[in-house]
């Protein structure tokens, strides 16, 4: 196993590990918090396997262009888990809740 | 149990609204036990599937890194992360900048903000910005300038400015007048602005395509770019920490 | 690849458990504002790991976004959805009345 391959898999795993309580739990700040951790799985998963160049011995070596795209996947989560806050925020404004589902009502 | 429906009704932070913790607090987890273990169990056949996956990739995969390598020279900067971002594939990074506009949007159209002025800061950080703030807007300022050659550029000086906005608004700090309303909402969109007019202006040129830059004025072209998108980043990520319309 | 020595190994094995670990205990532990400080703890954690697999870029921006910005985004929403812990909260344990 290589060190690209070691790192995609544990992406992967967090990636599941993520999945997983975004499912189970009902918060949804906790279910935020789920969704950032999946979306560092693939970000895993992306810079990992950008070490499968050939020259992987020499200092630096990487492909640049997976690089970029996390770079810019990064930027986007945070902007993306921002409105996801203010729209929890604001449904607790209003309903006091901060889980989703109509079971929890009156 | 429904007259708390009703309570919770003046806005804003919702930190007082009772109704929350009065009835019996929901389970943390909505799933009966059977039918978590046998999520769990998917999402192992799952991990199983994407593990073979990658274990059948190809092993030195030769990737993009050869093709970037060789057109480096006609992408204005010498590092390949930012002519990837800002040359190469343009258009992820102008449409990632849309992409901030639009949560920027999305929050305020939720609500209003609480403003930064009611924040009551203790001794440390009231002090802490003085000396802080300057030190973080010099080295975004670094980290831009040496995006051309080394690892930085205009995301990582975009965050950086992102946390002086937040220290501000933490410490108390209320915008200044001037830069509540047309000032702040046209610095969100410079990013965009800029990287769209100067990439339609590209195309404009003889034989010119939208976003791509003439070598000889790449360096300058970029440059122009990512001092724009890291103001409208750093202005964005304070603005969405602040939580709503100004 | 045979570049990789035992010592690389063992330090890419030692993150590799300090992240799962934070990633784990984040989902899993009761109390809200400890799995935040968690979450940051895990983005510190992934930015050496981006650092180890020389995306310094994304090292850069992980340290900046991944721990700074959407720590500071998540405890501003928590303080928000919480009851705060004094006065507010002994009210809520009462019968709920206090509209």
């Amino acid at each position: 196993m290589t060190q690209a391959v070691f790192w995609a898999l544990i992406g992967m795993a967090l990636v599941v590990l993520g999945l997983y309580a975004l499912i189970v739990h009902a918060h949804l700040l906790r279910k935020v918090l789920a969704l950032n951790i999946m979306s560092s799985g693939v970000f895993l998963v992306f810079i990992g396997l950008a070490r499968r160049t050939p020259d992987a011995d020499a200092p630096m070596a990487a492909d640049p262009v997976p690089q970029a795209m996390v770079l810019t996947g990064i930027v986007v989560a945070v902007a993306a888990t921002g409105l996801a806050l203010a729209l929890i925020v604001r449904l607790r404004a209003l309903t006091g809740r901060t889980t989703l589902g109509d079971d929890m009502g009156d | 149990m429904s007259a708390q429906r009703a309570t919770p009704r003046h806005g804003g932070g919702g930190v007082q609204a009772p109704a929350g913790a009065a009835r019996p607090v929901p389970a943390d987890t909505a799933l009966p036990r059977a039918a978590r273990v046998l999520l769990a169990l998917v999402l192992l056949a799952v991990f199983g599937g994407l593990a073979l996956a990658v274990l059948a990739l190809a092993q030195p995969a030769p990737g993009l890194a050869a093709a970037v390598a060789g057109r480096i020279d006609d992408s204005g900067v010498s590092h390949p992360v930012t002519a990837v971002l800002l040359n190469f594939r343009g258009y992820d990074t102008l449409l990632e900048l849309v992409v901030l506009v639009l949560a920027l949007v999305g929050t305020w159209s939720v609500g209003r903000a609480r403003g930064c002025a009611g924040n009551a800061p203790g001794p440390l950080l009231r002090q802490l910005p003085r000396l802080l703030a300057p030190l973080m807007v010099l080295v975004a300022g670094y980290l831009l300038w040496a995006g051309a050659h080394a690892p930085g550029g205009a995301f990582q000086a975009g965050s950086l400015l992102g946390g002086v906005g937040i220290l501000l608004c933490l410490s108390g700090q209320p915008l200044p007048g001037w830069a509540q309303a047309l000032v702040l909402r046209l610095a969100v969109v410079l990013g965009v602005a800029v990287f769209a007019a100067l990439g339609a202006a590209a195309a404009l040129l003889p034989g010119g395509a939208p976003l791509d830059w003439p070598p000889a004025q790449a360096k300058t072209l970029i440059l122009t770019i990512e001092l724009a998108a890291m103001l409208s980043i750093g202005v964005v990520l304070a603005a969405l920490f602040a939580g709503g319309r100004p | 690849m045979a570049g990789l020595s035992l010592l690389d190994w063992a330090l890419d094995g030692v993150l590799a458990l300090l992240l799962l670990w934070l990633a784990w205990r984040t989902l899993s532990t009761p109390a809200l504002f400890r799995a935040v400080v968690l979450f940051i703890a895990f983005g510190l954690v992934l930015a050496l790991v981006w650092a180890r697999l020389y995306a310094v870029d994304v090292a850069l921006a992980e340290m900046a976004i991944g721990a700074g910005v959407t720590g500071a985004l998540l405890l501003a929403a928590l303080a928000r959805l919480e009851p705060p812990i004094g006065r507010g909260r002994a009210a809520d344990d009462g019968e709920g009345d206090g509209t």
